[in-house]
């Protein structure tokens, strides 16, 4: 556990409040100039159900979740359902203290609410205290919070007595509740708040060595996550309609955008099922409009054929798939990264769409921008493959990040003034799939533009549109199509969406995309710290390849362990794929138990592969075990050869 | 000045200016109805004096579908089942484009049910023709939701189709439509005037447009003898936004199909009610000009999310 910062953790039941307190708290972490990360873990339920918010503030550079926490906040699950005998869940009003206690840091801090949780009913919990030298604070939150206001307040006290255990001064609190509440609310919070800061300071002697550290930023920091990410991108690049249907964790995209485009002149359709909303979006570009949708792996599943539609009739489109745990609904709340192939592969015939996937908030803004530059440059359907994780992992960045200019420009968009100077003589309709277009996109009219009337279909069809069987115009229209991958790939090397961490000349390289960027980056930090000569890759360009930078990569070092939140490896195997070859040098290290990466496990399977010899070409399985009886954390890690797959060079 | 002066523009325009130079003859089976609804609609165009580059038409997929290839105008041929949303989306985008879905009765009752049933009750301003010729045509003969019970197919029904079929009137009426009306190839005069009125009318006009298909359906049902129920003494006289009336009629309409009674006409229409862009735009969820429009408007100012950071910090 690094000593320069705090990792705090608030659980308690769904219901409880504990993302809004959580990311309040996070707020004034970061006010008060530190750098924060946060994680968010809850089950598929609306009340009741442990659940938690990390955030890990530091005065240093973070990029991840913190390999274990320090500061526990437990304030027991208010929603629990009654531990009858025959039950399988046991007690649940204690979970948020017992659930959290195997990656509580030695010597960490721990307070709970006597209201709700008795620690009678937690087996050795006495023993453990002792032998982890953890330091705990009992208080009766609930009765505290009853006293001074109301007993919803007990959230508010719980952060009082945080404030009060690591030394945060209070001013910072108050602000971020003062932007969200006025009146008596506010006043009886602030109240409730210092009363228990007050309460701790004069009860307990506060000595356990761990204090929020002190941090100051250069400028004014916003927090944001994935999902702001990709909804502000989508705004900036004048996206100004968007369609879907509910789903977590796309939910969050959708919601954020539903909000904003009203005020932004843009129109938000939640409608019947994906299929529609997939088509909407095709609909509304098809008119002349910048558009979007999105939903997660089922949602995305019924978009298949509408994707396919905008591939054929060339309509630009961004959609969005935010991973959950899969297959079917899965692990509709946790994080993984298995519909990388679902992205690549869905919807029939040969793939023509281009798929990014960001590493962070900051990437998940920039991609975003581009996948619509390229959708709306290239008359094609760009994805932006995201996760649970990315979408509502919290960070800070410089406010002025997002000062930039607006751009809804749609390159391969004509005006009414350009149809009519392009329209051969003569001619009725506007050819619109013509063959012989520079970069392979021929520009398109909107309807209602004046002698731009066209045609267009989901079958093959000829210059005009109209359909056509003839093999000649099909083997052109699919070349001429497939022509504009090049220039896509030379647009994406200016940006080099490849994130490279670590040496130049390094012997074993990390490798992994999406939301692995700030966990493979770290753990290169911390295997550098234990001695060893590593560099890391974090890619985003899933299609068009980047076939070039990702082989010189590998190239530098003489090994590759491969990162993914999957259980079949389908990101390593898409490398080989893009790239003939290299299965000899990778080793698989794969995590599919719901949880993202931290980055000690990373390393611990790195370390454990070569101490074990294990062959290159097998996987190590990582699972982050927490037993029943709420005793000791174990990272399992399973070898075995890639399976099913065939011969993985 | 709009970026779009197709629209709105008056224009002297003949049915014969809507034939594709491209595409002039249909490759419909002789004697196919498909051919009348192609024909009514140049007419009804023509009538209304709409410019060719004003007319968006998405098709869904089926012998149906292919009135987009043989209609001059912007064409969208989509998948199966999904022309609204496609259309819908481009009247929400353009609301001053004519919009116009067409579809089979496979493709809009049967795999696009749920957004007939959507569109219909969010009252898109859209015309909505379903060629309704009881069965799929293009798959070659198997039986569609509107198949009668009991009709055989040599492919897939040998002991006779166990399902009622749908009442797609009905259905539209229940959720939302504003106009509804059916008419048959058969009755030309009939069928222009109706398209006339759907697609003059400000909301989801559906019409179940009967097309025989002399080629899967050999009993050969022509729709003939039809009765107009508005020129007929045999039935009741209702107003056509009387839903109670419009109900009954449709029943009976529906049901007398089946029994070899073609009957076609007018069944409901509600002018009060407002089309679902209106709704929106009144309450702030859509604005006034079209968002097509802003893309060429070099003047739009265009927020950002700057504008909103604050509220991050
Ligand atoms: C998703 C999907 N399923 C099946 C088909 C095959 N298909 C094409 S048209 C059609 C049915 C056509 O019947 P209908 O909609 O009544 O149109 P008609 O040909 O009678 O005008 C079917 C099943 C398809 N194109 N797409
Ligand atoms: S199969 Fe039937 S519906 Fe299709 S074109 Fe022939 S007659 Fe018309
Ligand atoms: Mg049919």
């Amino acid at each position: 556990m690094n000593e320069n910062e705090i990792v705090w953790r608030i659980a308690g039941g769904s219901g409880d409040g504990i993302d809004s307190t959580g990311s309040n708290f996070t707020k004034a972490l970061m006010r008060s100039g530190l750098n924060v990360t946060t994680h968010r873990h809850y089950p598929s339920r609306i009340r009741g159900g442990h659940t938690y918010f990390e955030v890990r503030a530091s005065a240093d550079d973070i990029r991840s979740r913190a390999d274990e926490y320090n500061v526990l906040l437990a304030l027991g699950d208010s929603f629990a359902r009654s531990p009858d005998e025959e039950s399988v869940y046991g007690n649940e009003e204690v979970k948020p203290l017992t659930e959290n206690l195997d990656d509580l840091a030695e010597g960490g801090v721990i307070i709970y609410d006597t209201g709700v949780i008795d620690t009678e009913d937690i087996p050795e919990f006495d023993d453990r205290v002792e032998e982890n030298g953890w330091n705990v604070y009992p208080l009766d939150l609930r009765e505290i919070a009853k006293e001074q206001g109301r007993e919803v307040m007990r959230n508010t006290a719980g952060v009082g007595a945080t404030a009060a255990a690591i030394g945060f001064e209070l001013e910072a609190i108050e602000d971020v509740m003062s932007d969200s509440m006025g009146g008596d609310i506010l006043e009886s919070n602030v109240e409730i708040l210092h009363h228990t800061r007050d309460k701790v300071l004069d009860e307990y002697d506060v000595d356990h060595g761990i204090g929020v550290p002190e941090g100051e930023h250069d400028e004014e920091q916003v927090l944001v996550g994935g999902s702001h990410g990709i909804a502000y991108g989508a705004l900036d690049e004048g996206c100004r309609f968007i369609s879907g249907y509910p789903m977590t964790p796309w939910t969050d995209v959708f919601a954020i955008m539903s909000k904003m485009l009203p005020d932004f002149g843009g129109v938000a359709e939640q409608v019947e099922d994906e299929i529609a909303a997939a088509s909407m979006a095709i609909g509304a570009s098809h008119t002349g409009a910048k558009a979007m949708s999105g939903s997660s792996g089922g949602g995305f599943a019924l978009m298949s054929e509408p994707l396919g539609m905008a591939e054929g009739t060339e309509t630009p489109v961004v959609l969005i798939e935010a991973m959950r745990g899969a297959p079917s609904t899965g692990l509709p709340t946790k994080t993984e990264q298995s519909d990388l192939e679902h992205v690549l592969y869905t919807s029939q015939g040969d793939a023509m769409r281009v798929v990014l996937a960001p590493g962070d908030p900051k990437e998940a803004y920039e991609q975003t921008r581009t996948a619509f530059r390229i959708a709306y440059g290239y008359n094609i359907p760009a994805i932006i493959l995201y996760d649970k994780k990315l979408s509502g992992g919290l960070t800070n960045l410089p406010e002025s990040f997002f000062d930039r200019e607006a751009d809804p420009s749609m390159e391969a968009t004509l005006t009414e003034e350009e149809v009519q100077e392009l329209k051969p003589d003569g001619a009725q309709d506007f050819p619109r799939f013509s063959y012989g277009a520079e970069k392979g996109v021929p520009p398109r009219p909107i309807p209602g533009q004046k002698d731009g009337r066209f045609k267009t279909s989901g079958n093959e069809h000829d210059q005009y549109g109209y359909i056509d069987e003839d093999p000649d115009n099909r083997v052109r229209q699919m070349d001429r199509r497939l022509s504009r991958f090049d220039h896509i790939r030379d647009e994406l090397n200016d940006e080099n969406h490849q994130a490279v961490y670590g040496d130049d000349d390094a012997e074993y390289g990390l490798l992994s995309f999406g939301s692995n960027k700030g966990v493979i980056e770290e753990a290169v930090d911390e295997l550098s710290e234990d001695g060893w000569s590593v560099s890391g890759m974090n890619v985003s360009d899933m299609v068009p390849f980047d076939a070039e930078g990702v082989r010189g990569f590998i190239e530098s070092v003489d090994r590759v362990f491969v990162v993914e939140n999957n259980a079949t490896a389908q990101f390593r195997h898409h490398v080989q794929r893009e790239l003939a070859g290299y299965g000899d040098v990778m080793t698989s290290i794969l995590k599919y138990d719901g949880d993202p990466f931290r980055p000690a496990e990373v390393v611990d399977a790195v370390e454990s592969a070569e101490d074990d010899d294990v062959e290159t070409s097998y996987n190590v399985k990582i699972q982050h075990k927490i037993s029943r009886k709420g005793r000791g954390t174990e990272t399992v890690k399973r070898l075995e050869s890639v399976q099913g797959r065939g011969d993985p060079q | 000045m709009s970026a779009f002066s197709a629209i709105g523009e008056e224009t002297e325009v003949e049915s014969d200016d809507y034939t594709p130079k491209l595409e002039p003859q249909a490759t419909w089976c002789p004697g196919c109805g498909d051919f009348s609804v192609l024909k009514a609609l140049k007419q009804a165009l023509a009538e209304l004096g709409k410019n060719p580059d004003e007319v968006q038409l998405v098709t869904g997929i089926g012998c149906s579908g292919k009135l987009s290839s043989y209609f001059e105008s912007y064409g969208f041929h989509s998948i199966h089942g999904r022309a609204l949303p496609v259309g819908r989306a481009s009247k929400l985008i353009n609301p001053e484009l004519e919009l116009i879905a067409a579809g089979g009765d496979g493709d809009g009752y049967g795999i696009g049910g749920n957004h007939f049933m959507h569109t219909a009750r969010e009252n898109h301003d859209m015309t909505y023709i379903v060629f309704n010729n009881e069965v799929f045509g293009l798959t070659k003969g198997q039986p569609s939701p509107t198949s009668p019970k009991g009709q055989k197919s040599k492919s897939m029904t040998p002991h006779g189709n166990a399902k009622a079929p749908i009442r797609p009137m009905s259905m539209a009426l229940s959720a939302g439509a504003t106009y509804v009306a059916r008419t048959a190839a058969v009755n030309p005069r009939q069928a222009k005037e109706i398209l006339v009125e759907a697609i003059e009318h400000d909301g989801f006009a559906h019409v179940d447009f009967l097309t025989q298909c002399p080629t899967w359906n050999k009993d050969a049902k022509q729709y003939v003898p039809y009765v107009d129920i508005q020129d007929s003494d045999d039935h009741d006289e209702f107003e056509l936004d009387d839903m109670r009336g419009a109900w009954e009629a449709m029943r009976e309409t529906e049901e007398a199909l089946y029994e070899g009674e073609v009957l076609t006409g007018r069944y409901y229409q509600d002018e009060r009610r407002p089309s679902y862009q209106e709704e929106k735009m009144e309450r702030g969820d859509m604005p006034e000009t079209p968002i097509a429009e802003d893309y060429f408007d070099e003047s739009h100012d265009w927020k950002r999310s700057y504008d909103i950071i604050d509220k991050h910090k």
